[in-house]
């Protein structure tokens, strides 16, 4: 009874929020008057000023995306350093050393490319300063990329001057542009993620998540034995860094075990407000969608799809692990649910969690491309950790990344009207523009390369021996931990199986290169696709369009990404966690 | 490509001193005035003495004390961490098994089944709390080890019981450490 409760209340606060900060959000992008331009206003002028940017200069989609890269390799080189150096670098209390090149590598392009795949455990290898000017910086600016590349998207679509002054319909080489790189991110970052920030991190250590300079601290045992008479608690600046996190689809957690350490996750209400965060922003952006292009509806049916197979899936999830797991059974535990006992598969679980806020958190984290995790998915069962895994696989388009999840989702569209079109043998439009070979092949390699990536990597580092000695767990569970891995880096989520020890060179080197590979190959052909479609006219609807916020276009839309996402990944999913299902089960 | 190089060194700066300098130092700032027993980690202080943190788990092993969740860690709060066993691996069996004859050793007469979160390693090694039915499967046996009622140490059970927050969040839960302070008379 309360399951349900706690997922509609969940729910619910998370539509009724939509609109309010979707409709903001449109209008930061659309450069209105909004209620903290008299505090940021000066802010945004004086950095422009500073950085010699002209705001009202418009990009094609080649500068656009020059101008994201550029950005995103300073960021990675900026962190790579910071690691590197933290040794001589203030705000070390706990005096830790330099991260070896390899993971400093792997966190780098982890944090740059929104990703937040950690090998390392944060406590024990980050420096205060290192947490701050590294990571903290690096949610902000990589959430806003992903929302700025979104916004080139909108802007390719609608391809009519915005109705802003800033944004002229100038003519560059008779290109229309898709905005200006530099003022979607100023702007996603002071405008939106700041105070949201700022809110959470407070709201954040009302519960107990602890921000201060100060080193660990060392309290005596109630009961102490020999050689344990006390316990170091490592404390931090950690909520300016976990609400950013959160809101951020970053999922970098401050400590090793992330949202499900205490102290980074203290009380029920902290968990709520932390699972709100990471599906707040992707869910808004459905409506700043809708408003931008002028029909709410369109962003309403791309956020029903979303919502739908996530909470199929999120059934699956919870069935799954509530059931418990039968070996435990065996062994007369009790873990039946009851009032007193929240019964289920609980290694790896925290109790003031229980079965369903670890099981919902799983499953929104895994369909964003959050990451962060309130419990271990390694020892979830096998079909509970299945959900993850292919929430990741369908391409964190399911909610997915701040702006990523959408522009991917939109890729997932371009298909899903181009084969409709085919059917019927037109030429097939969105929202008024012509979709044609050239948005169609750059929407193929936005679905495709990552299913490259991932199954490639994982092929790879089976057949290697640097690749197989850390797995962890025997069998079948061992394969998964491994697809997870790549699963995860290869989509930018982040999370893992975490008994895979991924701090080797091996997999530090490997699973860079494919965060590197699915955050920027796949930004790139999104942009190609805005500044194409920005260079289309317009066609008026006719009887013969077809119509893409009905029932039958969300049901359609929802048919191509599962059978993608199941073509794909069946053959690998079977090797792993449906195998591990029927070993225990058939 | 040469133009766009100035406002990307020159913004990624401004951007490390805004939300990697002025942000964190003033939610610091505000936490350590609006907050400051939750910002310096929720210590349990009573006369004096730092007892621990009421997030933070501790190891006990004592029958007369109340177990928490097993750690992965040892309860080492400066690394965190979860056990990561596969629900088949052959050593969580072993494991388990190891706990519950553990239970059942100093323990050997209570007819209760044992619930799941007592003989599970919770996922950050750190878990402070323990379900009411892991709370009161242990009380005989604390009972008997202090030589105290069952009843007096029900009600102190009771007392350190946390319902779902705001009546719907989470799940009911007993903070061990604050339970155990309260039984060796530390309140």
């Amino acid at each position: 009874m309360n399951t349900w409760l706690q997922l509609i209340f969940y729910f619910g606060t998370l539509l009724l929020l939509t609109k309010p900060l979707g409709a903001y959000m449109a209008k930061v992008y659309q450069n209105e008057r909004i209620f903290l331009d008299p505090i940021l206003g000066p802010v945004e002028r004086f950095l422009y000023r500073l950085s010699g940017i002209d705001s009202k200069a418009e990009m094609t989609w080649k500068i656009y995306a020059v101008a994201m890269l550029v950005f995103n390799i300073f960021g990675v080189i900026a962190v790579y350093l910071l690691q590197r150096l933290q040794g001589i670098l203030p705000l070390n209390p706990q005096g830790l050393g330099a991260v070896s090149p390899d993971s400093a590598w792997n966190t780098a392009v982890s944090f740059a490319s929104n990703t937040n795949w950690q090998g390392y455990g944060g406590e024990t290898t980050m420096s205060y300063l290192t947490q701050m000017l590294g990571m903290t910086v690096q949610n902000f600016v990589s959430a806003a990329t992903g929302m700025a590349v979104l916004v080139a998207l909108i802007r390719g679509i609608v391809s009519v001057p915005l109705s802003s002054p800033h944004f002229e319909n100038s003519k560059m080489g008779g290109q229309r542009g898709v905005g200006n790189f530099w003022v979607d991110l100023t702007r996603s970052v002071l405008y939106i993620l700041l105070p949201l920030s700022l809110v959470l991190a407070l709201a954040l250590v009302s519960q107990g998540v602890v921000q201060t300079f100060s080193e660990y601290q060392t309290v005596s045992l109630i009961q102490p034995s020999a050689g344990n008479e006390a316990q170091v608690i490592a404390v931090g600046p950690a909520a300016s860094q976990i609400a950013i996190k959160q809101l951020g689809t970053n999922g970098g957690g401050f400590f090793n075990v992330n949202s499900s350490h205490p102290l980074e996750n203290p009380t029920p209400f902290s968990n709520f407000l932390e699972m709100l965060s990471i599906l707040l922003i992707p869910a808004a952006l459905c409506y700043t969608y809708g408003k931008m292009v002028g029909d709410t509806r369109q962003g309403w049916a791309l956020l029903a799809v979303m919502t739908i197979v996530l909470i199929a899936l999120l059934g699956v999830a919870v069935w799954s692990e509530q059931s418990g797991n039968p070996m435990f059974a065996k062994l007369g535990i009790d873990q039946t649910q009851s009032a007193t006992n929240p019964g289920g598969n609980m290694e790896g679980k925290e109790v003031r969690f229980g079965i369903v806020n670890s099981v919902l958190w799983a499953t929104v984290t895994t369909a964003a491309s959050n990451g962060s995790v309130n419990s271990m998915h390694d020892s979830f069962m096998p079909l509970g950790g299945l959900v993850p895994m292919w929430l990741m696989q369908l391409g964190e388009i399911i909610y997915g990344g701040v702006g990523s999840g959408l522009y991917g989702m939109l890729a997932f569209v371009i298909i899903a009207v181009f084969v409709s079109g085919l059917m019927v043998g037109r030429t097939p439009e969105y929202l008024g523009k012509k979709v044609e070979a050239y948005e169609m092949k750059m929407a193929s390699i936005v679905i495709l390369i990552p299913v490259m990536v991932v199954l490639l990597g994982t092929a790879v580092a089976l057949m290697t021996e640097a690749g197989r000695a850390t797995i962890f767990n025997p069998s079948a569970h061992g394969f998964s931990e491994v697809l997870y891995a790549f699963s995860s880096a290869g989509n930018n989520n982040g999370s893992a199986f975490a008994g895979l020890g991924a701090n080797t060179p091996f997999y530090n080197i490997a699973l860079g290169i494919a965060m590197f590979i699915a955050r920027y190959w796949l930004a790139i052909p999104v942009l190609a696709i805005a500044g194409s479609l920005a260079n289309k006219k317009k066609v008026p609807a006719s009887a013969g369009t077809l119509p893409t916020h009905t029932p039958l276009f969300i049901a359609w839309v929802i048919g191509v990404i599962i059978i993608v996402g199941a073509l794909s990944f069946l053959p690998a999913l079977a090797l792993g966690p449906i195998v591990e299902h029927l070993m225990i089960f058939g | 490509m040469k133009a766009q190089l100035r406002p990307a060194i020159t913004l990624l700066a401004l951007f490390t001193i805004i939300t990697g300098v002025i942000y964190p130092l003033t939610v610091t700032g505000l936490a350590q005035v609006l907050f400051l027993h939750q910002a310096n980690g929720s210590l349990v202080v009573i006369d004096g003495k730092t007892y621990g943190s009421e997030l933070i788990g501790q190891q006990f092993d004592d029958p007369k004390y109340f177990w928490g969740r097993p750690s992965a860690t040892g309860y080492n709060a400066a690394a965190s961490s979860g056990s990561n066993y596969g629900p088949m691996n052959p050593s969580l069996e072993e494991i388990v098994q190891a706990r519950i004859d553990a239970l059942q050793a100093v323990d050997p007469n209570n007819p209760l089944p044992i619930p799941v979160d007592l003989v599970t390693a919770s996922a950050s090694g750190l878990d402070p709390h323990i379900s009411v039915a892991a709370a009161l499967y242990q009380v005989s046996r604390v009972a008997s080890a202090r030589g105290w009622s069952e009843a007096e140490v029900t009600s102190l059970v009771e007392k350190y019981t946390e319902g779902r927050q705001f009546g719907i969040f989470g799940e009911p839960r007993v903070n061990v450490l604050l339970l155990n302070l309260a039984l060796d008379g530390i309140q």
